[in-house]
């Protein structure tokens, strides 16, 4: 399937301006403090180390859980659920590791097993019960949340095992294996996408369903698909989380991560309406999210208080995308051509 | 309304329009798609300012910014789509808005009283606490009118309020026309049905591409001459149908589709029918006699409650469009904007979708193969558009049903429902229309034509089911598919109403 | 089942599993049926049913609030600090953050009805500034230490010797026969519905579109902040962290009252069950004490699951019928 073209300026513009603009600020910060704090990546052990790095790492889950979020998003739905999804995966890995003695690799693959299961509930609630998005993953993130405090009893579980470690420590060739983990997924996602079908088939879902449905396309089974696939990059997340901070934390962990996810989708260009999607865009968005994050972090700001930013972006994102303010902005700058 | 003008951008809507009502007549605004009347009607009702012009009422000159404030000014609009609150009782629905109260309190009792009023004057008889939801569409365009006449309007604008009524419910919406003409209302009647025109209008404006073409009373505008003023030239007669284009298939053929008592409740009687190839099965009656019904049972997207479909002789199952599909079955809704197009995707996609999805996901259609079956397409069909890039929204509605035709077409059905296929197109593209729908019999495919315009069915059929009130009444073969013979089936036996 | 019956089964239905709900805990837990359980049914969620009045308002005209929590929040630890640093008395702190909480909700208002912007979306991003609001104020709580607190907290209406209703169970009941009163006897509650089923035809109605949708908000977010001022009343002192989650509460009580999500359809009735729903399987979980708190989760999350489904199924067969 060949690339769609985009008839109007493409999406990744303001997402990559942010990002840009963030990492200036940064420069011009180290500039005033005199000495490189920010772009400074040196290798130790092998690894790479510096803010950027850390940034990459930080910023992995949000990304991959963004992958997700965009297919359902451009399907016109949304998951609630994933952030309680995360916390699920980490509790489940936490019990069988330490609890029944499981080895990694297996308690890894029922951890996922059991988050791609919940994203086909999710699914099967909207797709096949025909519930609005919003209210079945609403009702799965309440009740997944407490699923994740019932596994381990309402218990923060610590982990002790190097192989489940590595996930979200580990580097490989120097660079930390969750970015990796990020761009193996991603290529995935992107060759499956636009090499079959199915990117076309998404987008078309989207736009009109009904029209899809009418024209033979099995949009039953595409919309629980692409839940399915949020639920496992879910779980993908939270192993990576959990793994981070070598603990299971059924209460914290993922909370307001689908918030996060969902915007960065919206930041990258694609419409919460549905149709046309950018797995890249929702990949800078992340990033932008996490750079936002790290830079208020270092300027001080308690990270209670950086949603407060993050707020004014969402809105200005909003803003931007609203036909409204770009007919008053056209007004104020009349383009020459038309 | 004098010299009325309207802008939108790249189009000139209204240019210099005048346009008259009298009290105590009924008026008709006519016009193609296109030509400007709903603007116009959307410019009296305060839905747009109007660029230049100005507009009176009963001598008083007046700017109506919303509708609320048309309403104010003595201007009650009803609309072709109901436009009220389905989830709300009808007295809420006659009073929303103008609920009387005390010190911000609603009186419920005096909302159902008043209620009660407003129906007793239109002499409708409806329960006012039922849910406006659960009645027929024809009883909702009744309470929308009833809200409409509440005010003391002196102008009542009907748009299209027709579309969805049957026979029965057109007289009497006619014969409360007619009364309220008797109380000097002045009554702007928007249709595109010529007889309905003709049975209760006095006066009537015909628009064209955005100019007023001229004011005529009704008496003295033969038909002809009405419809080559609005198409701004002389129409030549249709050419009939040539005999060798449309000659039934030999005797004792088998039929490509048969159904056997398929049947579904609200939708249509126990019907039986014979689809086959190489022939035009058109499919004729009023509005609500079941024609789209049925055609949504024949494609899956509604399933029939009892009854058997045969394909080539062997039972079939629809439970959704894809079974359908699959069995060689191809469906153009009337609806493109909700059913057909996708409309933020470019001509190409919407092009190969139905192909692509037949084929799956796993069976991407190459760019090379895209590209030849679009030019093809854009070619033969005529397809006007910069290119095949283009989101289909910015296409005309005459050129998206191009496309949503060729969408169709490259799947290669033995057997295509059209429904409405020419509806909201120009005459130019209608005759393209018509003519593939004659290549496409000749070429030995089943055509399945429900059209709500007779000489549409005539033309182009082989054959003719009629229905009446959700049930086969006839069907028509060979000499008898002429207009009048048609008409009388589809009324029942009787000559239509005035 | 006659029509009329038919509409009103979602509410029907709640009211059903509240006795169900409220029998059930009596026969398993000593105690339960008192005066008193009944009475703090009220008492221990009145802020959360103040809330949930307020998210019936926007629910009704189709829209949504996530930000109710954090505004809970905020309103805490604002006029905390406004008394006790500040030297504020209550009453003109309590206007203080009413008039914020109204400005801010017309504020989201308008960005969903004049930018046409989702409020999903909007009220998140209005959730992050009320939260990210409140920590910047401080980051821990905050006792209050002025008098008045304390002699408003001993205000209850006593009327008989075991019947006893504090002060937030009386504000609770000013609020909802205030919400009550609204929905189903004015014109903005009326219009509120109306825009809620389709705003195409409101606005075709000449109804005030705008001027009820954000009216919606406004007020939503003003009941939010008196919800705030309510729980730090109860709790003594103002805290940042206050009201997480509890936006999802509010809704799911209003859906579970059978008020649909999509709007147009609902009845303010629904949400006091809902309310006492909620409050009753609280109650019986901390009366048990075996069970879990996460428990109140998957119960909440089982219900809400089921109402949807019920309301479906009727909207379903309603649309059949016409």
């Amino acid at each position: 399937m060949s690339k769609p073209v985009r008839h109007s300026r493409s999406p990744l513009l303001w997402p990559l301006i942010g990002l840009a603009f963030l990492i200036l600020l940064n420069v011009a910060m180290d500039l005033r403090a005199g000495e490189w704090k920010f772009l400074k990546i040196t290798m130790l052990d092998g690894h790479l180390y510096g803010l950027p790095v850390d940034i990459l790492n930080q910023g992995s889950r949000g990304m991959i859980l963004a992958l997700g979020m965009t297919l359902i998003i451009a399907t016109g739905g949304v998951d609630l659920a994933v952030g309680s999804l995360m916390a699920v995966a980490g509790s489940v890995a936490a019990v069988l590791l330490t609890k029944q003695g499981f080895s990694w690799p297996v308690a890894v693959t029922v951890a996922l097993a059991v988050t791609t299961l919940g994203g086909a509930v999710s699914g099967g609630l909207v797709a096949q019960l025909g519930v609005q998005p919003i209210v079945a993953t609403l009702i799965a993130m309440v009740v997944g949340r407490g699923v994740a405090q019932l596994v381990t009893s309402g218990d923060v579980v610590i982990i002790k095992n190097a192989g489940f470690e590595f996930l979200g420590n580990g580097f490989v060739f120097g660079v930390p294996f969750s970015v990796i983990l990020v761009m193996v997924l991603y290529f995935a996602a992107h060759s499956f996408l636009r090499k079959t079908a199915a990117g076309l088939f998404i987008e078309a879902v989207g736009d009109n369903e009904t029209a899809s449905r009418f024209a033979g396309l099995a949009a039953v089974r595409l919309k629980t698909f692409v839940y399915v696939f949020g639920g496992l990059c879910a779980g993908i997340a939270g192993l990576l989380a959990t793994s981070n901070i070598r603990a299971a934390d059924p209460y914290r962990a993922g909370l307001n991560m689908e918030l996060d996810a969902i915007f960065a989708v919206v930041v990258g260009g694609t419409a919460l309406t549905g149709g046309r999607f950018w797995l890249m865009g929702s990949l800078v968005g992340a990033l932008l999210l996490q750079t936002l994050t790290t830079t208020l972090y270092n300027l001080g700001v308690a990270p209670a208080v950086a949603t407060v930013p993050k707020a004014v972006l969402i809105i200005a994102v909003c803003l931007m995308q609203s036909d409204k303010t770009r007919n008053w902005l056209r007004g104020l700058f009349p383009r020459r051509s038309a | 309304m004098r010299g009325i003008g309207k802008k939108f951008p790249g189009v000139v809507a209204l240019d210099r329009v005048d346009f008259t009502v009298r009290s105590g007549e009924i008026h008709a605004l006519l016009g193609e798609n296109g030509a400007g009347k709903s603007t116009l009607i959307k410019v009296l009702t305060g839905v747009y300012a109007p660029d230049n012009g100005e507009i009176a009422l009963a001598g008083l000159c007046i700017r109506p910014q919303s509708p609320k404030a048309a309403e104010m000014a003595g201007v009650s609009t009803v609309y072709q789509e109901v436009n009220l609150i389905r989830s709300l009782s009808v007295a809420e629905n006659l009073t929303l808005g103008r609920q009387p109260g005390r010190l911000g309190f609603l009186n419920w009792k005096e909302i159902r009283r008043h209620a009660r009023e407003m129906l007793a004057r239109l002499e409708i008889d409806i329960d006012v606490d039922a849910e406006l939801g659960s009645l027929s569409v024809a009883l909702q365009q009744m309470v929308a009118i009833a809200r409409a006449l509440d005010l003391k309007a002196k102008l009542l604008v009907l748009d299209e309020p027709t579309a969805s009524l049957d026979e029965k419910e057109v007289a009497e919406l006619f014969a409360v026309m007619r009364r309220l003409r008797g109380e000097s209302m002045g009554i702007v009647f928007v249709t595109h049905f010529l007889d309905q025109v003709y049975a209760v209008t006095d006066r009537i404006t015909v628009l064209r591409n955005g100019t007023l073409v001229g004011e005529f009373p009704t008496a003295e505008l033969p038909r002809l001459a009405l419809v080559s003023k609005m198409l701004g030239r002389e129409v030549h007669d249709v050419a009939g149908r040539t005999a060798e284009a449309v000659a039934p298939s030999p005797l004792g053929s088998p039929a490509l589709l048969t159904t056997h008592g398929l049947t579904r409740r609200g939708a249509i009687q126990p019907i039986d029918l014979e689809i086959r190839s190489g022939e035009v099965t058109g499919l004729a009656g009023l509005l609500g006699s079941g024609r789209t019904e049925t055609a949504r049972l024949l494609f899956g997207i509604d399933q029939a409650e009892a009854g058997e479909i045969k394909v080539k002789g062997a039972n079939a199952q629809f439970d959704s469009p894809r079974d359908a599909i699959r069995l060689g079955l191809a469906f153009c809704s009337e609806d493109r904007k909700t059913e057909g197009i996708l409309p933020n995707l470019s001509v190409r996609e919407n092009l190969i979708f139905a192909l692509q999805a037949r084929r799956g996901a796993w069976r991407p259609l190459s760019t090379e193969e895209q590209t030849k079956w679009c030019d093809h397409s854009i070619a033969a069909l005529r397809i006007k558009t910069a290119d095949a890039e283009t989101p289909i929204k910015n296409l005309s509605g005459g050129n998206q049903q191009k496309v949503l035709l060729a969408r169709w077409l490259a799947t290669r059905p033995a057997l295509i429902i059209l429904d409405e296929p020419t509806r909201g197109i120009d005459i130019g593209a209608r005759g393209e229309i018509e003519q593939l729908i004659n290549k496409l019999r000749a070429d030995g495919m089943a055509v399945l034509l429900i059209s709500s315009e007779i000489e549409e069915i005539v033309r182009n059929s082989t054959r003719v089911v009629v229905l009446r009130e959700r049930r086969k009444t006839g069907e028509l073969n060979g000499a008898d598919i002429e207009t009048s013979k048609l008409m009388q089936a589809m009324a029942g036996g009787h000559t239509p109403h005035e | 089942m006659s029509p009329a019956l038919r509409r009103q089964l979602p509410l029907l239905a709640t009211a059903g599993i509240f006795l169900a709900l409220f029998v059930s805990a009596g026969c398993l837990y000593q105690g339960f049926f008192s005066a008193r359980s009944v009475v703090n049914l009220f008492a221990d969620n009145a802020f959360l049913g103040i809330t949930a009045v307020g998210m019936t308002l926007v629910i009704f005209a189709g829209g949504i609030d996530l930000s109710v929590g954090a505004v809970i929040g905020f309103t805490s630890i604002f006029t905390a600090t406004l008394i006790e640093r500040h030297g504020f008395h209550p009453a003109t702190a309590a206007v203080t953050a009413l008039a914020a909480g109204a400005l801010f909700g017309a504020g989201m208002g308008t960005l969903i009805h004049v930018f046409r912007q989702p409020p999903f979306l909007i009220t998140l991003a209005g959730m992050f500034l009320a939260r990210g609001g409140a920590f910047w104020i401080s980051t821990e709580s905050t006792g209050i230490t002025h008098p008045l607190y304390g002699k408003i907290t001993e205000i209850e209406w006593v009327i008989t010797e075991t019947i006893r209703l504090p002060l937030t169970a009386l504000i609770l009941g000013a609020v909802f026969i205030g919400g009550y009163l609204v929905a189903h006897f004015t014109r903005f509650g009326r219009n509120l519905l109306a825009v809620g089923d389709s705003e195409q035809s409101a606005l075709l109605m000449g109804l005030p579109v705008g001027g009820t949708k954000i009216g919606a908000y406004t007020i939503n977010s003003m009941l939010a902040v008196l919800a705030g001022l309510v729980a730090t009343l109860y709790t003594g002192s103002g805290n940042p962290s206050l009201g997480i989650g509890l936006e999802l509460d509010a809704i799911a009580i209003v859906v579970i009252g059978g008020t649909l999500l999509s709007g147009g359809r609902g009845h303010m009735l629904g949400t006091l069950l809902g309310i006492l729903v909620f409050g009753t399987i609280q109650a019986a979980i901390l009366f048990d004490g075996r069970l879990n708190p996460w428990w109140i989760r998957i119960v909440v999350g089982g219900l809400l699951l089921g109402f949807i489904l019920l309301q479906r199924a009727l909207v379903r067969s309603a649309a059949r019928r016409s």
